[in-house]
């Protein structure tokens, strides 16, 4: 550090640490701030009793089980149709079109469009599409196939990118070696592509757990255990919506399911960079 | 499309010998007025060849004058660039090798190619043999463990990697990277094997391994080695052929055996690119 400073002699490199530094501790504070927030108010009411049992009167007593099992439920149905069409995808746009096709150029162009388009719009798609004109209703199918549609654009463009990062000369050497272009792509481009996978995934799944606007449309406000993927099921972000904003006295429920979130979402992350860097070593072994 | 013959059993192998000599010539491959475009842009025009078995050619000549491409055509890597077009005749032991109908996979078994850089896959080194072999339906784990010890050895590096085969391949120096490669590309039992300047990413003692290694092959793999050393190609080579750029594309100047290409040049570009005049 001493180092550093004595180097900085000229005025406006001074100026110029101080914003960096600035900004940096600005960013972190705000998260400080709101996560200090969230475990000052909340920690105090989670209990083992609070994480399984139902809500009692419109969430004001009571605990988030059935929430929570509607939440696993609609990340589920959003991960197993998310998955294997972003993957597919993603092959398709990184190892089979060409930079220059007009199919890969407007696959591209249509991702990136639909990566910014509010889920409020995802919802009300949701509900024509799903609830609808397949007759899903309302329900946690409904709901976790339109977090798909949500997610699959980020998903698909991280791991098309996780895919291109692959050196060139791996399928060159490969198909030097006379090694199947589906040999190729499932013994070393799938495992080296993981890394770029994994953060679509954290990126997508860390929209979808968070989501409102697009599932209140589509899997609905029902806060009993649900039976069937046909049923109605509450998601844990509308249940902290509907606390805070519409059930007077639901404040304290309310910041106990908004830390439980978090933790949701801080494990999640840290699933991932796990497997990202142990869990993958038995597959591809990098110094 | 032919179906590709799984590698059911293994050849007779004998260790390579010190300083081998070259057959007499008998060609194994034939190119005949072959030309490659990327796009409108010729890289070459017009080469024919023949390259005798057992025997190492050199090609050398001016970076860009397009021995690199004329690699790739022998063992039609020129499929994955797009917008490449390729057009003539090669053939290797009566196999066309540019015919739509031949199966690539089973071509580029019988020809191995060493690239410039090191590029071994970011697996274990046991998993860089084992995986090509198994590829090409070589189950029988006695076997393949057979080979591996059997091509680690032929070059050089057996006992230098035979306590951590299942450490990452990436961890070996590069002079041992490329010989990891080396081998990995004869596991498979290639009749040729093109090497694209292998000693050029290398330090000079790797590279004089890397070297020595190459001359042990003669005889038993026909090598086509593209090398901007003309030391090397001088000390190495049985035959030469100098490519240049004539006319906005390269060119097949002159071939011949080594001795004649670098004494008794007939070409005067032959002669001043060897004699360090030009190029």
């Amino acid at each position: 550090m001493a180092k550093t400073l004595s180097r900085l002699q000229n005025p406006r490199e001074w100026l110029a640490l101080v914003f960096v530094w600035g900004a940096a501790a600005l960013v972190t504070a705000t998260f400080c701030w709101l996560l200090g927030d969230i475990i000052r108010h909340g920690l105090s009411h989670i209990s083992w009793t609070f994480l399984t049992a139902p809500p009692e009167n419109a969430g004001r007593r009571g605990g988030i089980g059935p929430i929570l099992v509607s939440t696993s439920l609609i990340l589920g149905v959003c991960l197993a149709v998310s998955l294997p069409i972003g993957i597919g995808t993603a092959v398709l746009l990184a190892e089979f079109t060409s930079d220059q096709s007009l199919f890969g150029w407007m696959t591209r162009r249509s991702l990136d469009i639909l990566a910014g388009v509010p889920s409020i719009v995802f919802g009300l798609f949701g509900n024509a599409f799903f609830c609808k004109t397949l007759g899903l209703g309302f329900s946690i199918l409904s709901g976790g196939l339109t977090l798909a549609c949500m997610v699959l654009p980020i998903l698909i463009r991280s791991t098309e990118e996780g895919f291109r990062a692959v050196p060139a000369s791996y399928r060159l050497s490969a198909a030097a070696l006379g090694l199947s272009r589906t040999t190729t792509l499932v013994h070393l481009l799938l495992p080296a592509a993981v890394p770029g996978l994994l953060v679509g995934l954290v990126l997508g799944v860390g929209r979808a757990i968070a989501e409102t606007a697009a599932l209140i449309f589509t899997s609905g406000y029902v806060d009993r255990m649900p039976e069937s993927l046909l049923d109605s099921g509450r998601a844990l972000s509308i249940h902290i919506f509907d606390l805070s904003m519409n059930v007077s006295g639901g404040d304290a429920n309310a910041y106990a399911s908004a830390l439980v979130l978090v933790i949701m979402l801080l494990a999640i992350n840290g699933t991932a960079s796990w497997l990202a860097t142990y869990g993958l070593h038995r597959k591809v072994v990098t110094v | 499309m032919t179906p590709v013959e799984p590698i059911t059993g293994l050849r007779a192998r004998h260790p390579l010998e010190e300083r081998p000599a070259c057959p007499a010539p008998q060609p194994i491959v034939e190119v005949d007025r072959l030309s490659l475009y990327y796009g409108e842009k010729p890289a070459f025009q017009d080469v024919t060849l023949s390259i005798n078995k057992g025997c190492i050619t050199a090609l050398v000549g001016p970076s860009g004058c397009g021995k690199t491409s004329f690699l790739t055509c022998l063992n039609r890597l020129t499929d994955l660039i797009t917008g490449c077009r390729v057009s003539g005749r090669i053939t290797i032991d009566a196999l066309d090798v540019l015919a739509p109908s031949t199966n690539v996979i089973q071509l580029r078994r019988r020809i191995g190619m060493i690239f410039q850089k090191p590029n071994p896959f970011p697996l274990t080194i046991r998993r860089n043999l084992e995986f090509p072999l198994r590829e090409h339906g070589l189950q029988d784990r006695e076997q393949i463990t057979q080979t591996m010890e059997a091509t680690l050895r032929d070059v050089g590096l057996w006992d230098e990697v035979k306590d951590r085969l299942d450490s990452p391949a990436l961890a070996l120096s590069g002079g041992q990277q490329q010989r990891l490669c080396i081998a990995r590309a004869l596991a498979l039992f290639p009749e040729v094997l093109l090497m694209d300047e292998p000693c050029s990413a290398l330090d000079p003692l790797s590279s004089g391994v890397v070297e020595d290694l190459i001359v042990s092959l003669r005889s038993h793999y026909t090598v086509l080695i593209v090398t901007h050393n003309l030391a090397q190609a001088r000390r190495i080579a049985d035959y030469a052929a100098l490519f240049w750029v004539q006319n906005g594309a390269g060119q097949l100047i002159e071939t011949g055996t080594a001795k004649q290409i670098f004494e008794e040049p007939r070409d005067p570009l032959t002669a001043a690119y060897v004699s360090g005049m030009r190029g």
